[in-house]
């Protein structure tokens, strides 16, 4: 495990720091880390919302569906994301089932930042909701009837009592779908249809690749690692401080 | 017949620690409708496209060659890597969560590492390390071996991305069982190899399963990591996903469809498995 990574950062002490600088910080590549940032961000917003949502309809109410709706979230984790892509761009296409309808509206899902949005945010919705799911669960229903007893009203109830409660969770599923956002190749390759104003970060890393330019995809990675260990470090922090919410 | 009479707590106005049933079913419409537009859909679509033709071009597309071979390179390296991870899974959990020793945090760290590091910058490093001008190149062309662009390096890049699975199930079930059963085997006078075998294994048996069918799913379904180091040579280095994209990129309507509801029945029947597991183990508690 320590081989690999150690190997990468060797490959890049052979190489002179301007050179991978300049590789690492060229034009293309901004454009990619842009994208990737931007767009990543923007799918675990959706999922932060949609997510905590459908956590909240399957651990609250009962109704007919409800396991069915239950399975369907963790879909997206076992269909390989290549398939996801696939379908997903057909669907938005122009002839697709919703993009029969949304392109004559001016809302082109495929081929699009749009569609790399779309990808990121179905890849990244199970770890929304399953990281909300066991807390919602465990909640005390206690606070809630004492706010009620108090003369809160529901929604006085879930705005300053059941949302703080479980904010540090959903921003702990926010940070872990943006995780997943960021390093997510397979279905992008599909959706975003190779074109220079949709491409990602990994896109640009294989690009490169493919070309022979190894100089340029360690420079690409670097920042790719460098982005996802920052990355960690704070879900460790926001993990560790909702934890202290979950003590009773 | 009588009526029953009407409950007490009925009669008592609650406090509002219900929604309005009218706010209730709008979120669960809300809800439902983002999943059956966003999760459902795609799923039908991929069928419906696979069918678009009827049965004879998905029939040809399925028992195609180079797709048959795929098939069969898909499944070899499931049947390789798993039981690597499975067995590294075990032993890294049970002395996670069995013992303490220095160095704990660090490997935990490590096991972690796969989730946050892309595939293709996963697929990357194996291709620095084995291929033709990484670090052991000259070493394997001086002794003939061929890892980059063959089946060692899927298999490798495919056990470094699947690598977590089996091991994040096991250790909090483990965690919450603690070690007092081992110790109560091994003062009974089991020796290591069977208090493994015959208390820590069967404890954890539903988690395992439940670790091994996602590691099998994401080892059959990965594309980044493997798409880096397999070369695309049709009926030779392409997995099930990467001859999905080669049929996609030959603008054939049906065939990478009808391909991907290959994988589509295993992801169908990885969730299968998935609640039947959870409703066994709700079943044992």
């Amino acid at each position: 495990m320590l081989l690999p990574i150690a190997a990468l950062v060797l490959r890049s002490f052979h190489l002179s720091w301007a050179e991978l600088w300049a590789l690492a910080t060229n034009q293309r590549a901004c454009a990619a880390y842009k994208l990737s940032l931007t767009a990543s961000l923007a799918a675990a917003l959706i999922n932060a919302i949609f997510g905590s949502l459908l956590a909240w309809v399957l651990i609250r109410y009962r109704f007919p569906g409800r396991r069915l709706l239950d399975g369907l979230v963790d879909f997206p984790f076992a269909l390989p994301t290549a398939v996801a892509g696939l379908t997903l761009a057909n669907l938005f296409a122009a002839h697709g089932w919703l993009g029969q309808f949304l392109v004559p509206i001016g809302i082109r899902g495929a081929f699009t930042p749009l569609g790399v949005v779309i990808a990121l945010t179905f890849v990244g919705l199970p770890f929304a909701v399953r990281t909300l799911q066991p807390v919602l669960e465990n909640l005390d229903r206690g606070v809630e009837e004492a706010a009620a007893c108090l003369g809160a009203s529901r929604l006085r109830t879930f705005a300053s009592v059941i949302a703080p409660t479980l904010f540090p969770t959903i921003l702990t599923g926010f940070g872990l779908s943006f995780a997943r956002a960021l390093g997510e190749y397979g279905s992008i390759k599909f959706i975003s249809g190779n074109l220079p104003s949709t491409e990602i970060a990994p896109v640009l890393m294989v690009a490169r690749l493919d070309q022979y330019d190894y100089t340029g995809a360690i420079a690409v990675a670097l920042v790719l690692m460098v982005f996802s260990f920052a990355l960690l470090f704070t879900l460790n922090w926001v993990q560790g401080w909702a934890a202290k919410f979950q003590q009773p | 017949m009588t009526q029953p009479p009407a409950s007490p707590q009925r009669l008592i106005t609650p406090p509002s620690t219900q929604e309005n049933p009218v706010v209730k079913w709008i979120l669960i419409a809300v809800a439902g409708g983002f999943a059956a537009l966003f999760l459902l859909l795609p799923l039908i679509n991929v069928f419906a496209q696979a069918f678009a033709g009827g049965w004879a071009p998905y029939w040809k597309a399925v028992t195609d060659r180079d797709t048959g071979s795929a098939i069969r390179l898909t499944f070899l390296v499931a049947a390789i890597s798993v039981p690597l991870n499975v067995a590294f899974g075990l032993a890294a959990s049970w002395a996670i969560a069995k013992f303490n020793f220095r160095g704990k945090a660090v490997l935990l760290t490590f096991i972690d590492l796969p989730f946050s590091v892309s595939p293709v910058v996963a697929g990357l490093l194996f291709v620095l390390l084995f291929g033709a001008n990484g670090l052991f190149g000259d070493w394997l062309a001086a002794h003939h071996l061929k890892i980059i662009f063959a089946l060692p390096g899927i298999v490798l890049a495919t056990i470094f991305v699947t690598f977590p699975y089996v091991a994040r199930e096991l250790i909090p079930i483990m965690q919450d069982q603690g070690s007092e059963q081992e110790e109560a085997a091994l003062t009974l006078g089991a020796s290591g190899w069977q208090t493994f075998w015959l208390v820590t294994v069967p404890s954890v048996k539903w988690g395992l399963l439940y670790g091994i069918i996602l590691c099998n799913s994401r080892a059959m379904g990965e594309f980044g990591a493997v798409e880096v180091v397999s070369g695309h040579i049709a009926g030779q280095t392409d997995t099930l996903p990467l001859r999905v994209d080669k049929l996609y990129n030959e603008f054939d309507p049906v065939a990478p469809f009808a391909v991907a509801t290959l994988l589509a029945f295993l992801a169908l029947a990885t969730l299968c498995v998935k609640l039947f597991l959870e409703w066994k183990s709700r079943d044992e508690a």
